[in-house]
């Protein structure tokens, strides 16, 4: 699992990488914080992309409902983009697609959240 | 070994309504409307016809609350929690055995919250004169929650006139026992009030009944304690109440779990099948249907390379060969 930060003109963007599952969960946690500390009101919005992602587990969806609590807490704005399709399922049949807002596309996030 | 699930349902009994059934009725309608002339005209087209409908069409997940039971070689009765599904379980067992063949039911409670408790006033084989009813639980207050349900003003028949023989067991965790011919372990589960799960082993086989428990994605200890309960277990009744978003969200706490870590923990622990158990009144005969799929699917997702585990959906009256 890996983090790297993206450049974007109107998000902060972090591209994702890997699993995100029991054994990883908290490592994501802890390389995510320094951005979500950023996403804060009057600040661009913060955009997961998850087209390297290949797999999240229940520990993985739990640490993104804690990420988005907390940038929602601070006034900030996250949203995830770019699934790919198995990961995607897994949002739907968690429900977590409910809860954390989920976009087809980068373009389409910025769209919405910036 | 076998299972049979008498009472699968969480928190409430529940029903179908009149409203429900009509709009069941339309909904088969609108399909046998499509089928090729003929094809009803038989006793055999129309059962085909019939076992060809989603399992939410042509039957029910039913409404009763938590009762299993266990059959194994011995000639004594192994029971799981008595909710009102232990009603149907008692008019069977009499209709098997008769008032005049005193039997041996050993019980085994999760908890004292009402829905896993309020079928023992119903069960019959309670009220006939040599039955004998051995109810183990990990509770200290097991004997007087069953005393007080059992009294008025909240049941006109008082505990102590009943005719069967009843004996109370307080079991505890990190040991094995011996009853009626199975291993028998219990564990602590994370719900208010506290609840234990139990694991039954008898001639190589093994069922793991586990309802009423929430799994915190965040204590450790306890997501190895229940992967080391369940290792290689042939049947998990699991609790899977909630979708996994409410759960870890606005359900956190209400010591349920959800069909997702249901399916995580049992290919961790390598068993071969987990039944979606504990079903919230809330869902539907279509909701439940469309739980199973997802969880069949969520199962296959997350396998690797590990070996197959079988997902099925409990509901009153399956009964699983181990
Ligand atoms: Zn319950
Ligand atoms: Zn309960």
């Amino acid at each position: 699992m890996e983090l790297e930060a993206g450049i974007h003109p109107k998000a902060n963007l972090v591209m994702v990488r890997g699993r995100i599952d029991h054994g990883s969960s908290m490592t994501f946690s802890e390389l995510l914080h320094p951005h979500l500390e950023k996403c804060k009101k009057g600040n661009p919005p913060l955009i997961l992309d998850f087209s390297g992602v290949e797999y999240v587990s229940s520990a993985g969806l739990r640490a993104l409902m804690i990420a988005t609590r907390f940038a929602r807490n601070q006034g900030g704005r996250l949203g995830i983009a770019g699934f790919q399709p198995l990961v995607r399922e897994v949002f739907g049949i968690s429900r977590f697609d409910l809860v954390i807002p989920c976009f087809d596309t980068l373009e389409a996030a910025v769209g919405e959240l910036a | 070994m076998q299972v049979r699930f008498w009472g699968t349902r969480g928190s409430l009994p529940i029903s179908l309504n009149a409203d429900q059934v009509r709009q069941r009725l339309l909904s088969v309608l609108e399909i046998a409307a499509r089928l090729p002339a003929g094809q009803l005209d038989t006793a055999a087209g129309r059962a085909e016809f019939v076992d060809s409908l989603p399992f939410a069409l042509r039957g029910t997940y039913g409404g009763q609350t938590s009762c299993v039971e266990i059959q194994g070689s011995g000639p004594e009765h192994l029971i799981c929690d008595l909710g009102s599904g232990a009603r149907d379980l008692g008019h069977a067992k009499l209709a098997c055995f008769g008032p005049g063949a005193p039997q041996t039911y050993h019980v085994f409670i999760s908890h004292l919250h009402w829905d896993h408790l309020m079928g023992l006033p119903f069960f019959s084989p309670l009220y006939i004169p040599g039955n004998r009813l051995v109810i183990h639980g990990c509770h200290a207050e097991l004997e007087a929650a069953v005393r007080l349900q059992m009294s008025a003003p909240g049941f006109p028949v008082d505990f102590s006139l009943v005719q069967g023989q009843v004996e109370f067991r307080l079991l505890e965790t990190g040991r094995a026992y011996d009853i009626a011919g199975f291993r028998v372990e219990a564990m602590l589960q994370i719900h208010g009030g506290d609840s234990y799960g139990y694991r039954f082993e008898q001639d190589g086989k093994s069922f793991v009944y586990a309802t009423d428990s929430e799994h915190k994605l965040d204590r450790e200890d306890h997501w190895a304690a229940c992967i080391d309960f369940f290792r290689g277990a042939d049947l998990i009744a699991f609790d899977a109440m909630y979708p996994l978003a409410e759960m870890v969200s606005v359900k956190a706490d209400w010591g349920h779990s959800s069909n997702m870590i249901g399916v995580e923990l049992a290919l961790a622990a390598g068993a071969r099948r987990l039944a979606l158990f504990h079903h919230d009144p809330l869902n539907d005969d279509a909701s439940l249907d469309r739980l199973l799929a997802d969880s069949r699917r969520f199962e296959s997702l997350s396998r690797q390379r590990r070996p197959p585990l079988e997902v099925i959906s409990a509901y009153d009256g399956l009964t699983v060969e181990l």
